[in-house]
């Protein structure tokens, strides 16, 4: 009665975390995740063993590693996805800068393991790579700049969030890695998006790719070699693409059979770029398909789910966790069955590697704590305003 | 200080008059405005989120359809073709008239490397470049430990280095099946064959394209997967060809010639039984083109076909044949051949002074320059430039190799009077031997055009009528008596009836002018004369004849005995019977009688 008079006192909700927890988490998403782990640990019992074999280990050294760090990869995503979101937009922006020193640093402490680009740390039991956990701070860090500049006399929230992002692009194609790059600034360009960017600004990036593609390509005989060769149907049946094509069309759609894949042998990437492909010989179209609906689903719920959310740092910031992933996958997948041209990109949760997973974790943790069901306001909304008149 | 604006001001105003704290009414202004921009912006969001989702479903939906795609195609990898279009490995073979094969396709292999797979990378370039002589050991080395992860070390490799090559033993070194153009009989008709090398290449085959010759010309139709195999039978025969070439190459040895070229060709269907080029090339491995100097001196240059040549007193014949077609002479009509023959600064001479008047007979059998100038100034330049004309010595050849369109003739820029007279006795106007041969067809069987072919199987062509039969006969009987009591009296062959006419033609100096010292000797014939069957036309580059006190030059002294001994060597094989005149029975006694 009291409470219907004087209006309810605000207080801490009394419920306990993990019963709230589950209440407000999206549970779909979640089995979504913990299937695609379990993938991911199928897959590597396929496709690891020939790197164990050629590295001299034991068959399933890879499978262990895998397993012992998606174990912490889980510890680490339901512990992140149990914070508030103001706890994720601190802690966030904290780790951007701390990402974002080492990412600097890379060129003088990291090393190159030999393979021409500087992007690991070396722990020496594993190697971390700064880029993969600035992914996320970055968005979560853009996300409170974009929603911080819509308040009405807050600081120019998008311009600095547009320099922060030029500053991370330019050090990551130091390294050089396009795709990481390509990522950042790709998450950066749908939170502006759906943060409210004007039309015909849109209009104008788009004619101008559209525009300056064909110069490069009129003028450029370097840029238009490759997208020929990534055009022509010709592909030599034994480079990585012509693997990874034989193998989806060897599996057909049942797949050739548990351990009787061959492509695992001949792709040093098996078990990371081209796992896609392992999948698809030995169990065929199904797997791959299930695979592809898992991230569809993950993507396009954890969306509309934002949709509903009245909170604009959470809107954005969600968004940008889900598209980034979203596209990862896509562009993995995309590589195999060269609908895109040749990059590497790791298929978040399935593709083998500890900081990779670790860094996704904390990622889909943060979504996840982004699309928890929340209260939206929606009743006090409606009095308000119907009291305003 | 930015001052930010009072707002909503009147109500502030208001207050501030009723004693009220304006903050109050300034924060719920702003407050209401951030809850309408938010608003705003939520229903903004939504759309845009609908649109991310439908975009990222999309694209999913594509991935998920392409998978589909591939999985439901067969795999590649075990067939010839790498993927999409197909390489088609097949060539038909070329044979010779008879079916004897020329040109064939021979199972082999390419060897490439997988650097990144490699082993041992300092034995392999170490062992490779022992195997391969040409190949650099610390290029190679260097091709391995860069970043390329394929490269091709030999197109085509013969088993033995493949045995080699396996006996290295790196996984890094692989073979991909080849079919390779094999020319069984080496050198020859190199230049008619031409040549083919790899197109487009995949790792399990390669597609052989021609690169000269018959090869090119009838690219499309050798490897036309719809002729089943069918061979590409050429009107060559292989025999001949041989005997030819042997000859050929021994007459220009002898006669110290820089190049040489023979055109055998059957006088009714037009078909080309021989025809060879000195010096020549092996099409198994085609030299490369010469980047400096004459291409007309190397190898590759087909002189009977490409190489075209002020072919001399050759050309006498057609002004005869026309000045006879046009009843302005006939065979014994009496011409002025008093030397020399002025014509402005122009003075024409003969090879000897021929006295006052020859018959037009012996005006071809003596070859007089003078003779043949007065006939061709009765008959004049535009009906001249017509005759040859039809007889296709001012087009190129329309025969079926590419480089036939590069043997056009030269004609002189302006035809004037002094080209009409230069031009009938074969000066002023280059062009090949096949044209001189074609040429020497069509007047001499019977008046009809003859064009040139490879292909076997030619029917007698009936082209157009160049001059009557009974000038054809006229002619033969002419170039008959050249051999008999004339210039060529070399070219006799027993039992043959060899007829012909000589030509030697000063070379043109590059910048103008003619040599001294530099010829090229023609000798155009038909055999057997009394109905001719073959034109032969030999043709000698710089040939000069030591044997006398004098270097000789002249074609009656170079290429008529180099004719004579391919026709001895040719007739029997092309079936003709020697015609033995019956001798008295001397010193053979009748035994008995009844």
């Amino acid at each position: 009665m009291t409470e219907m008079v004087y209006g309810s006192v605000p207080r801490a909700s009394g419920e306990p975390i993990l019963p709230r927890w589950w209440r407000t988490i999206d549970k779909w998403t979640l089995s979504c995740i913990l299937l695609l782990c379990g993938v991911g640990l199928l897959l590597g019992l396929a496709a690891s063993p020939p790197l164990a074999s050629k590295n001299g280990l034991q068959p399933f050294h890879y499978v262990q590693r895998q397993a012992f760090f998606g174990g912490i990869a889980l510890v680490v995503m339901f512990v992140v996805s149990m914070m508030s979101p103001h706890q994720l937009r601190r802690y966030g922006v904290l780790g951007f800068f701390a990402a974002f020193v080492a990412l600097a640093l890379l060129p003088v402490l990291g090393t190159d393991f030999g393979k021409g680009a500087t992007r690991w740390y070396s722990l020496g039991f594993a190697s971390v790579q700064p880029s993969e956990f600035l992914k996320p701070v970055f968005i979560v860090l853009a996300g409170w700049l974009m929603a911080a500049g819509q308040e009405i006399n807050g600081p120019p929230g998008r311009s600095i969030s547009f320099a922060i992002a030029v500053v991370v692009v330019g050090f990551l194609a130091m390294q050089p890695d396009f795709g990481q790059a390509a990522l950042v600034l790709f998450s950066w360009g749908v939170m502006y998006f759906v943060a409210g960017a004007p039309f015909f600004l849109l209009i104008g990036i788009a004619g101008a790719v559209v525009f300056g593609g064909t110069i490069a390509y009129n003028n450029s005989e370097h840029f238009a070699r490759r997208i020929d060769g990534f055009l022509s149907p010709d592909l030599d049946p034994r480079t990585q693409l012509g693997y990874a094509t034989n193998a989806i069309s060897e599996g057909g759609f049942f797949g050739v059979g548990v351990g009787e894949g061959q492509v695992k042998w001949s792709l040093p990437d098996a078990h990371t770029d081209f796992i896609i492909a392992v999948a698809a010989e030995e169990y065929g179209l199904v797997l791959v398909l299930a695979i592809i609906g898992l991230y569809a689903l993950i993507v396009v719920r954890s969306l509309f789910r934002l949709m509903r959310e009245r909170d604009p740092f959470i809107r954005l910031a969600g968004t940008g966790l889900a598209c980034m992933i979203g596209v990862q996958a896509l562009i993995n997948m995309g590589v195999a069955v060269r609908l895109l041209p040749a990059k590497g990109m790791t298929l978040p949760f399935v593709s083998y590697g500890g900081s990779s997973v670790i860094a996704s974790a904390i990622a889909v943790g943060m979504l996840l704590c982004f699309t928890r069901t929340r209260p939206q306001g929606r009743i006090g909304d409606a009095l308000l305003r119907r009291g305003r008149g | 200080m930015i001052r930010t604006p009072l707002r909503p001001l009147a109500r502030i105003l208001q207050a501030r008059q009723m004693g009220e704290n304006p903050d109050a009414i300034e924060r719920e202004n702003l407050r209401l405005r951030h809850e309408e921009m938010r608003d705003q912006s939520r229903t903004r969001a939504e759309s845009r989120l609908l649109v991310l989702g439908v975009m990222f479903f999309c694209a999913y939906a594509t991935v998920g359809a392409r998978m589909g795609l591939l999985a439901s195609t067969e795999p590649q990898e075990p067939r010839a073709a790498a993927s999409g279009a197909a390489i088609i490995a097949q060539r038909a073979d070329i044979t010779d008239r008879a079916g004897r094969i020329l040109a064939t396709n021979m199972a082999t292999h390419a060897l490439y490397a997988q650097p990144q797979i490699m082993i041992d990378k300092d034995r392999v370039a170490r062992e490779l470049a022992q195997i391969f002589p040409d190949l650099n050991e610390e290029k190679l080395l260097a091709q391995f430990s860069g970043k390329r992860k394929f490269l091709w070390i030999r197109k085509k490799i013969s088993p033995e280095q493949q045995q080699l090559v396996h006996e290295i033993g790196d996984p890094g070194l692989l073979f991909g099946p080849r079919e390779m153009r094999l020319y069984p009989n080496g050198k020859l008709a190199a230049h008619v064959l031409g040549g083919a090398s790899f197109g487009r290449e995949g790792v399990n085959s390669a597609e052989v394209i021609g690169t000269a010759g018959v090869e090119k010309a009838f690219d499309a139709y050798l490897r036309d997967p719809g002729n089943g195999g069918q061979p590409l039978r050429l009107s060559l025969d292989l025999t001949i060809q041989a005997a030819v070439e042997r000859v050929l190459y021994g007459g220009m040895k002898l006669m110290n010639a820089k190049g040489a070229t023979a055109v055998l060709m059957d006088i009714h269907t037009g078909e080309l039984i021989s025809m060879a080029s000195l010096p020549d090339f092996d099409p198994n491995d085609r030299p490369a083109p010469l980047t400096r100097g004459d291409q007309s001196d190397s190898p590759l240059f087909n002189r009977a076909v490409q190489g075209v040549y002020e072919l001399g007193s050759t050309f006498k014949i057609f002004a005869v044949a026309q000045a006879l077609e046009e009843r302005l002479v006939n065979p014994s009509t009496m011409i002025e051949t008093k030397g020399p023959l002025t014509w402005g600064k122009y003075r024409i001479r003969d090879f000897h002074d021929y006295g006052k008047e020859l018959s037009v007979t012996d005006i071809i059998v003596k070859s007089s320059n003078i003779g043949t100038a007065r006939m061709a100034m009765q008959i004049g330049g535009p009906r001249q430039k017509v005759f040859l004309g039809r007889l296709g010595l001012l087009e190129p050849t329309s025969v079926e190799m590419v480089e036939a369109p590069t043997g056009r003739p030269i004609l002189p820029k302006n035809w004037s009077e002094i080209s009409t007279m230069t031009i009938s006795y074969g000066h002023g106007l280059s062009s090949s031997p096949l044209h001189l041969a074609a040429a020497y067809a069509s007047v001499l069987n019977g008046g009809t055009r003859v064009e040139p072919s490879l292909l076997a199987g030619g029917k007698p062509q009936t082209g157009e009528r160049v001059i009557s039969a009974r000038t054809s006969a006229e002619l033969r009987s002419m170039l008959r008596q050249v051999v008999s009591r004339g210039t060529a009296s070399f070219g006799e062959v027993e039992g043959y009836a060899v007829g012909g006419k000589t030509g030697t033609a000063d070379k043109p100096k590059p910048r103008g002018g003619y040599y001294n010292d530099k010829v090229i000797a023609t000798f155009a014939s038909a055999f057997p004369m009394n109905d001719p069957k073959y034109v032969l036309v030999v043709t000698l580059d710089e040939p000069v004849e030591t044997s006398g006190a004098k270097p000789r030059r002249t074609a009656g002294w170079t290429a008529v005995p180099v004719a004579a001994e391919i026709i001895r060597r040719t007739a029997p094989l092309l079936g003709l019977r020697p015609e033995i005149e019956p001798r008295d029975p001397v010193g053979v006694t009748l035994a008995s009688s009844n």
